[in-house]
């Protein structure tokens, strides 16, 4: 029967209809706050972050390292057994170069978002940022390592740590 | 106990635009009068409705199901919502299948609306809190950066290259051309998409399906009820759908396994083993080119990272082996994410019916898969239909 | 063709106003965790779909969807949301197993409102957008309309919403998760402060967090696994108009439709004598009386001298909220049906502790919505 319409319902406006107000419309901010409780292992995750460390957990039934950290474990469904403190180094597993922002407006200078494989979590990423970098040079694989803010600026949150950067074994 | 068979018997939908005159609930109407119209039924025959409709932050309206009720023709009826992000188009059929297979019931409206220019200034505003609250949207997270992501994943892992995958959006947006309710149908070269604006590397402009507002809708009905309706009744065969982790740091973004896992549900159901052989046509999730090769593979319908070569030989043109995206897709139809689900089985409805038009595949398709993807890099949704 | 379905494991959180102390991740897997542990079964192996109930902006995420699977042992399964009730999302398990294609569904709703700081806004943000959210007014204004329509038609006075609050303030003292119980008199009901005329501060209920899963099984895994399956034997829902300048303000039409559906699925003709207790909804006291006549447990009007009778207490004829429905537990958004789902179940395994309705067999769970839909669902419980 689709070959057989020939009007299919809907009208299209132009920008322009709605510039020049040929259309009348209605505007509505919402005013929703919330403020969520960060629960037990999140919160132990970002306490972690303001004292300078990368906290997750561990699963003794499957192994795995959950990151960021988590009071149970999502794949065996049970309780987690320990905390792991890990480095605050690792990979960069897959990364894009954004040029446009969260409201798909361009950006003026790109950001690094990246997937960064943590050292010792068995190939667990966390997603973050990357700085200190040319988008030209970025590349899957990359070594990168956490530039954390001042001590004093951390509010325990991803955000303590500001972004991370290449660099090579062995130097800081 | 034997399934209770069902039946898509009608079929309707709006035109998908960038901004639309009408309010959701009239787009909601107009594609449900549309499908109850196209086999004879009225808004009184309709014993059930399913209500696809994705995040409430696109129409800017709390409980957004209900504000669409009477649009949808559920006044005084049992009105049902299911929700599954970007995959709820195709999951509102599944959705539609289990109210008549329960046997509750004998006819279901199902409609998928979406009005994103509602949230201003860009809908993709609505996305900036899908994201965990903590660890992730304080970083500024877009949706492009998750899509970006995986399709540069995808490349590293099978050394796929970009202009391989454009090719994607040149079919599907040329595909379109045929399609009466296309919003960017076009005749567009693998250069073209290569060199429009890079908008988070290595995902471009024309890599990516337009916002919409739009809706599509299917009536269903029971197997004795289909019968009195029409002598073309299309089967459901197969439903599955599933999530994934949304840890997505936890898992490889190369593969979506989540789609394989709805996929073999629905197969299972349809009694499918070797779905390359046997699915005669496709209609997979294309809200950006590389996710229509990345679904094919998930589908089962090739191996994994074969896609961009069988693409590149024509097996997924619209007189290929095996059709994909023969309406024209998200990317040349539009992106009204879930009337576009919906939209999707609507054109295996018209294809396996022979009534597709200037669209219609070649050799009489006898089975179609639909499939749509959601959430963060998460969910799958899979309908077989056949004839 | 029909099998028949039951819950066969709960579980569920202490319900609390406030709770600083878990995210409602840790609360949906506390629940989930008691819930299978209660049915004896492993998510990861026996549990062949899920589902969940939530709404975006209640939780303040867009696609809630997405934080979902991980808590309630369902990565990687058939899940997907239903943005309705709990009962509602029984109702979708208990049509997944009628289908024959799955034997075993867990549903989960929860309450994370003390996390949702502007309840009033996030309510008028549900308003039509064109025709009511520029008149910007407080939305509780719609129970009030509501309320003075429903007074003027049926001749039942505030007096008889008082007692509704009395009663399901007072059960809650008997309830271990109940956030509201008390013990008020009418008068501190008709004295509390004007909210919205004729509506007062105790004639409505106030938000508590939770979280509640259910385990849904086909009769034969029922069976198997189950020693006190509780048989689910009438579903009903229905949603009436949205529009406010159309609907019906005296009835509760929705209610009457859902619970007729119910009531010819479960065989139930005398509703009153055939029920042995009901937990309904009472976000407002008025709304109790108003849904015990669209459930037919009395003629329209009748309703707030059955309670001055004393039919609905916990020694009863007909025993309503005896948990203490949403005035006493507290309210708690979509979870809120469950909430009355679990008592049932309770009293129908005979779990109820001092709160025991003797004899228990069937039972009716009711839902609304809230303000300002007019969406509900109804479910008839038996422990035979």
């Amino acid at each position: 029967m689709s070959e057989k319409i020939k009007e299919w319902p809907g009208v299209a406006l132009k920008d322009a209809d709605i510039k020049e107000k040929k259309v009348l419309f209605t505007e509505w901010r919402p005013n929703l706050k919330y403020a969520w409780d960060t629960g037990v292992g999140y919160g132990r995750y970002f306490e972690g972050l303001r004292n300078g460390r990368i906290v997750g957990t561990r699963c003794n039934k499957c192994h795995r390292v959950l990151l960021p950290a988590r009071a149970f474990c999502e794949w065996c469904f049970r309780t987690v057994d320990e905390w792991v403190y890990l480095k605050d180094t690792g990979t960069v597993n897959t990364f894009s170069i954004a040029y446009t922002g969260t409201q798909a407006e361009r950006l003026k200078e790109p950001r690094i978002p990246a997937l960064i494989e943590i050292d010792g979590s068995n190939g667990v990423g966390i997603m973050h940022l990357l700085g200190e970098v040319d988008p030209k040079n970025v590349k899957n694989g990359m070594r990168v390592k956490a530039v954390w803010k001042p001590k004093e600026q951390r509010q325990g949150a991803i955000t303590d740590i500001k972004y991370w950067k290449p660099f090579e074994e062995g130097t800081r | 106990m034997s399934m209770r068979k069902v039946a898509v018997v009608g079929a309707g939908m709006t035109k998908f635009m960038r901004r639309a005159l009408e309010t959701g609930k009239e787009l909601a109407w107009e594609a449900g009068k549309m499908a109850l119209d196209s086999c004879n039924l009225t808004v009184n025959d309709i014993d059930s409705v399913v209500i696809g409709t994705a995040p409430d932050a696109f129409d800017m309206v709390h409980m957004k199901s209900e504000y669409l009720t009477d649009g949808c023709g559920a006044w005084r009826k049992p009105a049902m919502r299911g929700f599954v992000g970007g995959g709820t188009g195709v999951f509102s059929v599944c959705q539609g299948w289990y109210h008549i297979a329960s046997g509750l019931f004998d006819t279901c409206l199902i409609i998928g609306e979406e009005k994103m220019s509602s949230c201003v200034p860009h809908p993709q505003g609505a996305f900036v809190t899908c994201w965990d609250q903590f660890t992730e949207s304080p970083l500024g997270a877009s949706l492009l950066w998750f899509f970006a992501w995986e399709m540069n994943r995808y490349m590293t892992v099978h050394g796929i290259t970009e202009r391989e995958i454009a090719l994607v959006s040149v079919k599907n947006k040329r595909n379109a051309l045929d399609h009466p309710c296309a919003q960017l149908a076009s005749e567009i070269t693998v250069d073209d998409v290569l060199n429009s604006e890079v908008m988070a590397w290595p995902v471009k402009r024309l890599d990516v399906s337009p916002t919409s507002d739009g809706a599509a809708a299917l009536v269903l009905a029971s197997e004795n009820v289909a019968r009195r309706i029409t002598d073309k009744p299309v089967w459901i065969e197969g439903v599955g759908w599933c999530l994934d982790t949304m840890y997505v740091g936890q898992r490889d973004l190369y593969y979506p396994k989540y789609v394989e896992v709805a996929a073999r549900m629905a197969y299972d159901m349809a009694g499918i083993t070797e779905p390359s052989k046997e699915i005669h046509i496709a209609e997979p999730y294309d809200p950006f080119d590389y996710k229509e090769l990345h679904h094919i593979e998930g589908l089962l319908l090739c191996d994994k990272g074969e896609a961009p070569k069988l693409l590149a030989d024509g097996y997924f043109n619209r007189d290929g082996n095996l059709p994909a995206s023969p309406s024209g897709g998200l990317l040349g139809v539009g992106n009204a994410i879930a009337a576009s689900g919906v939209m999707k089985a609507a054109e295996l409805f018209w294809q396996l019916r022979g009534e597709a038009g200037k669209r219609q595949v070649p050799g009489k398709p006898k089975k179609g898969v639909a499939q749509a993807w959601g959430d963060e890099m998460q969910v799958g949704t899979v309908v077989v239909l056949g004839i | 063709m029909q099998s028949r379905v039951a819950i066969i494991g709960i579980g569920y959180t202490p319900f609390r106003v406030v709770t600083p102390d878990v995210s409602f991740k840790e609360m949906m897997f506390e629940a989930a965790f008691k819930a299978y542990e209660d049915a004896g079964i492993c998510p990861r192996h026996d549990i062949d779909s899920f589902i969940n109930c939530a709404e975006d902006f209640t939780e303040g995420r867009s696609i809630f969807d997405i934080h979902v699977p991980d808590n309630i042992g369902a990565v990687l399964r058939s899940i997907h949301t239903i943005c309705h009730d709990g009962i509602v999302g029984l109702i979708g398990g208990y049509m997944l197993i009628q289908t024959g294609q799955f034997n075993i569904v867990a549903i989960e709703s929860h309450s994370k409102l003390s996390n949702m700081l502007t309840q009033n806004y996030l309510t008028a943000h549900a308003m039509d957008p064109v025709f009511n959210k520029p008149l910007g007014q407080h939305p509780g204004y719609i129970a009030g309309m509501e309320m003075n329509r429903y007074l003027h038609e049926t001749g039942t006075t505030k007096e008889h919403c008082a007692l509704v609050s009395v009663k399901n303030k007072r059960n809650a003292i008997d309830n271990h998760l109940a956030s509201y119980g008390d013990r008020i008199t009418t008068e501190d009901v008709l004295n509390s402060e004007t909210t919205f005329y004729p509506l007062s501060r105790l004639d409505a209920s106030s938000p508590t967090d939770g979280g509640i899963v259910m385990v849904l099984a086909s009769e034969e895994k029922a069976r198997a696994l189950s020693k006190k399956p509780v048989w689910i034997r009438g579903v009903g829902w229905c949603s009436d108009t949205p529009t406010l300048e159309s609907r019906s303000w005296s009835e509760a039409t929705y209610a009457r439709i859902a619970a007729e559906m119910a009531y010819r699925m479960a065989g139930i003709k005398y509703p009153k004598k055939e029920l042995d207790l009901a937990e309904i909804d009472d976000t407002f006291s008025y709304k109790e009386l108003q849904h015990m006549e669209a459930l037919k447990f009395c003629r329209k009007g009748e309703a707030g001298a059955m309670v001055e009778e004393g039919v609905t207490e916990r020694e009863g004829e007909l025993p309503i909220n005896v948990s203490g429905g949403s005035l006493g537990v507290g309210w708690m958004s979509e979870a809120t049906g469950l909430q009355r789902v679990l008592e049932i179940v309770l009293q129908l395994r005979g779990e109820a502790g001092k709160r025991q309705v003797p004899n228990a067999k069937v039972g009716l769970a009711q839902s609304w919505r809230g303000v300002p839909t007019t969406s509900g669902a109804v479910i008839i419980l038996s422990s035979e």
